[in-house]
Parts: structure tokens; sequence; C-alpha cells
């Protein structure tokens, strides 16, 4: 545990308005893992997410991104990481104005100072790489829902960066397509070396391209471990999340009451 | 039962907790109004920061983006302008030839609507319509990007979505819109002067040289410095409603209507306190 982790999440605390998000997180990822994250709804996991990609300000704890505590980056060292982030958001958060091949090209134009051309054949090398080749043209509203989440892929690995961060990969697409998406997230792994977040709610693909799980329930850790060990694990909630089945809740009759009745 | 006692106290409770709950109501849409104005002056801060300081930082603000902008809000709205204006124009001169009648001043007409037009009119009918064409349309962009997490996306990217959405639209407002009043300007001058030539047989060569004659260029100056205001505040509540979007495809078609709303509201508060002031 003592090698240096490319990311390290610890004591981090969030709030929504007064309420509580996550308690006390500590989390972290080696390079060249793959950490996936998961939860059931509301389990606070894409809140987690959206804090490692720094689009939130935490109520305390720190959050190391390759080594850098984005809690009290300066502008200018954030802008720096960002070139080593790159992001895969759960609709794929194209912009919609323009060409798929321009939204790859977005980073390298912002980033680099590269020559049109040469961002284009880094635009069209992604774009192959993701299986979208001869799709550049098109804009995002013409492409499937798989395609899109493959475009944002190229779009997320266009800076080949150091980390990458996946949010909800196979949500509403086919299996076949789905699985294709795992085996890219490894293939990215293992040729790239990326450090790999991968937010998800699906099973088979959490334990295909896992190195490490990490289960949130009601904003804390309730597991983090390899993918055997979270199989194994004897935790009720965790089997509950693993084997489908519904939450048994205890009312407390008090505490219902007082729901109800204030406004 | 115990329970049930419990429960009942807490709705009596709940009953008295009425009236204050109104001044609560009050006071946080007060606070509301304070925090969305505070916004709108940080907005206005961090777009001119980019404007001027962007290329400094690496993250320079896209002239062609402000082009894009500038064409959009600008040109392609011109014939409405046009007609809208015209219309204002001859308006102008049927209701002044009516009530300079009564003194037989007929003529007197072209000096009432010179003045008007240009201190008043053509500003305001600019504003009024780019907000209706031009801040919907940003907030509805600007929302629809919210909802789809593609400003986040931006975020991620390094790239400054006040640099990138909202200065070149700040800098093709304040920019446009003057120009726009201008030509607004010499569309309801020439309504005027239309109707005027029908209704007195006033000739459009003695009707411009009597215009001229009449409008200083503080006159002008006056009409076009207040939408250079109206164009900051079309862009700036636009950009607002369009990133406080949350709620979906509802939620953008509620900050559209709120934000075309709001700015026709601002700009006709903005333009009597402009007026007063410029005026005294």
């Amino acid at each position: 545990m003592s090698a240096p982790a490319a990311i390290e999440v610890s004591r981090l605390v969030t709030h929504y308005g007064s309420r509580l998000i996550l308690d006390n997180i500590d989390f972290r990822a080696g390079y060249g893992e793959i950490m996936v994250i998961m939860g059931g709804s509301g389990s606070g996991k894409s809140t987690l997410l959206r804090h490692l990609l720094g689009l939130h300000r935490p109520s305390s704890g720190s959050i190391r991104l390759l080594g850098k505590d984005i809690t009290t980056a300066s502008p200018a060292e954030m802008h720096d990481l960002r070139r080593n982030m790159g992001v895969s958001f759960q609709g794929g958060a194209l912009l919609s104005s323009m060409t798929v091949a321009e939204n790859v090209m977005l980073p390298l134009r912002e980033h680099t100072a590269l020559d049109e051309q040469t961002m284009q054949i880094i635009a069209r090398m992604k774009l192959e790489v993701v299986n979208l080749g001869g799709f550049g043209d098109l804009k995002p509203s013409q492409l499937s829902g798989g395609m899109i989440k493959r475009a944002a892929l190229a779009r997320a690995i266009a800076m080949d960066p150091k980390l990458l961060f996946f949010d909800e990969p196979s949500a509403g697409l086919d299996p076949v397509v789905a699985a294709e998406l795992d085996e890219l997230i490894l293939k990215l792994r293992d040729t790239m070396k990326m450090t790999i977040v991968v937010v998800t709610h699906e099973l088979d693909s959490a334990f295909k391209i896992a190195d490490r799980i990490t289960v949130l329930d009601n904003g804390r850790i309730l597991l983090m471990g390899s993918v055997e060990e979270v199989r194994n694990s004897s935790i009720e909630r965790v089997q509950n999340l693993l084997n489908r089945r519904p939450r048994e809740e205890e009312i407390d009759a008090d505490d219902y009451l007082r729901r109800l009745t204030e406004g | 039962m115990l329970m049930w006692l419990r429960g009942c106290r807490r709705m009596a409770e709940a009953h008295q907790t009425t009236v204050s709950s109104a001044l609560e109501k009050i006071g946080k849409g007060c606070i509301e109004l304070l925090e969305e104005l505070g916004y709108y002056l940080a907005l206005t801060v961090e777009s001119l920061f980019w404007i001027v300081a962007g290329r400094a930082h690496r993250q320079p603000v896209k002239l062609s983006a402000a082009v894009q902008q500038m064409v959009e809000i600008g040109l392609a709205g011109l014939p409405i302008i046009f007609v809208l204006s015209f219309a204002i124009g001859v308006m102008l001169a049927i209701q002044g030839i009516h009530t300079l009648k009564q003194f037989g001043a007929e003529t007197q007409v072209v000096l009432g609507i010179a003045l008007s037009v240009t201190r008043e009119f053509g500003p305001l009918i600019t504003g009024i319509l780019v907000a209706g064409r031009s801040g919907s349309a940003l907030a509805a962009r600007i929302g629809t990007m919210t909802v789809n997490q593609e400003v986040d996306a931006l975020r991620v990217m390094g790239i400054n979505p006040v640099r990138y959405l909202v200065s070149p639209v700040l800098v093709a407002m304040m920019l446009m819109l003057p120009l726009v009043t201008l030509f607004s300007d010499f569309a309801a001058l020439f309504g005027g002067a239309v109707f005027c030539n029908l209704e007195l047989g006033l000739s459009f060569a003695a009707y411009w040289d009597q215009s001229t004659a009449f409008i200083t260029t503080d006159d002008v100056l006056q009409g076009l410095s207040k939408s250079v205001v109206f164009g900051i505040i079309i862009a700036l509540v636009g950009v607002t409603n369009g990133f406080m979007v949350s709620g979906g495809a509802e939620g953008v078609g509620k900050s559209t209507t709120r934000a075309v709303v709001l700015s026709i509201s601002y700009i006709v508060l903005a333009d009597m306190a402009f007026t007063y002031f410029l005026n005294r």
C-alpha cells in the first residue's frame, strides 16, 4: 500500500445543501489499475466521481490525483492536471454543435499547438481505436447510443491521459455493445497503461473489468477489495446488491411520523 | 395512541408557523434575487477577465466564436428589426400628427419622431426583439448543454465554460446591439418619412434635412449607450438561466421563458433608470 497512488482520496466529506452525501471516504487507486466504483442509486457513487473530476468542492478531506491535491490546486495547476485526465460521461456529453471528429479534436485544439492536419490524423486514429473509423463527419445526433459512448471515449483519450474516468459505460446499451465496450476498456489499460475509474451498477461488467471494486452504500464505503473478495463478502448489503435482493428496512415509527408531519 | 397524539401536536405546531413561513418566503425570495444579481456581476467580471487576460492564461476567447454569435444576433435579425422599426416610425408619425393637429403644428412631427426614435424607441425595440430572438436561443442552447453534461465535459477538458460560452456572446452583444440599434433608428425614421410624405406631402429630402438638423450626436449616443447595456442584460440573463437549468427538457423550456421575460423586464427598467439619469 505504500506505492504511490494515481488517485488518493482521504477523509472526503461532502454535503448537498445540508444533506450529507459522502461520509468520510478513503479511496485509492494505483497506477495502471482499473477501479470500479459500485453501488445502488443514491449511494453517492456519481457524487464521488464528480468530486474526483474536480467539478465540486468537498466540505472537507483531500483528493490527490497524480500526487496533486485538487482541493487546494491553483487554476493553473488544475488546468495542467486536466491535460492528463479523460472523462467519458454517461450520456456522452459530446458538443452537439460539432461533428464527432471536431469533438475529438477539441481537447487537442485547446491544449496543444498542433497544426490542423496533425489534429485531424490524431482524431481519426482515436476514432479507429474505438471502432468508429469513417464516422468522424457525422453529428452526435446521428449516432446510436453505443456509438455516442465510443465517440465520447475517443474524445476522452484524445490527449493520451494518464487517468480515465468512465461514468456508467454500459447503461442503456445492449449486452453485445456493452461487452465490446468492456473489452475496449481492458485494451486501453493494457496498451496505454492508463489508470481507469469506472462507475457502474452493472455487475457483469464490473466483475469482468475490475482489478479492485469499491462498494458504496449511503455515502459510505461498504467494502473495497478484489473481485473475489467482493463476491465472497459476508456483508449483507453487498450480497443484496449482488443477488438483486430488495432491501428490508426497519421502519422507526417515531421517525416515520415526524417525516409525515414536518413540512 | 401516544404516537398519534404526538403526531397531532406536531400538526398544530405546523399551523402556527404559517405566518412566519410567509415571511420566510419573502426573505428567501429577496436573498435569491440578491444572489442572482451577484451572479450576474460575477459573470460579467469573469467574462471580461477572459476577454482581456485569456491569452495570457492559455485560454484565449476565440474570435471566430464571437463573429458567429454576431452574425446570429445581428444579421439574421435585420429583416424583422426593419419591419418593426418601420412600423414604430409610422405609428409615431400618426400619433404625432394627431396630437400636433390640435395646435396646428403638424410639421413639427418630424422633430418628435427624430428625437423619440433615436433616444428611446430604436434601442428599446431592438433590445426587446434581440431578447426575444437571441436571448431565448442562448438560454435554450446553454440549458441543453447543461442538461446533457456538455458544460461538465468542457470543464473536465480544462475549457472554462465562461470563457468558451459566455465571453463570445457578451462581446457579440455589446458590439452588435448598437449597430442593430442604428439600423433600427434609420428604419423608424424611414417609416416616419413615408407616412409624412403620404399625409403631409413632405418630401423625403425635406424630412431628412429637418431630422438631421434636429438630431444631435448626443441624442444618438444616448440611444446607443443604452443599447450596449441592453446587450449586456440579454447576454447575462440568457446565459445565467441556461446554466441554472435543472430537470431535463422541461427545465430548459422553463428557463428559456424565464430568460425572455426577465431580460425584457430588466431592459425596460434599466431604460427607465438610464433615461432618468441621462436627462438630469
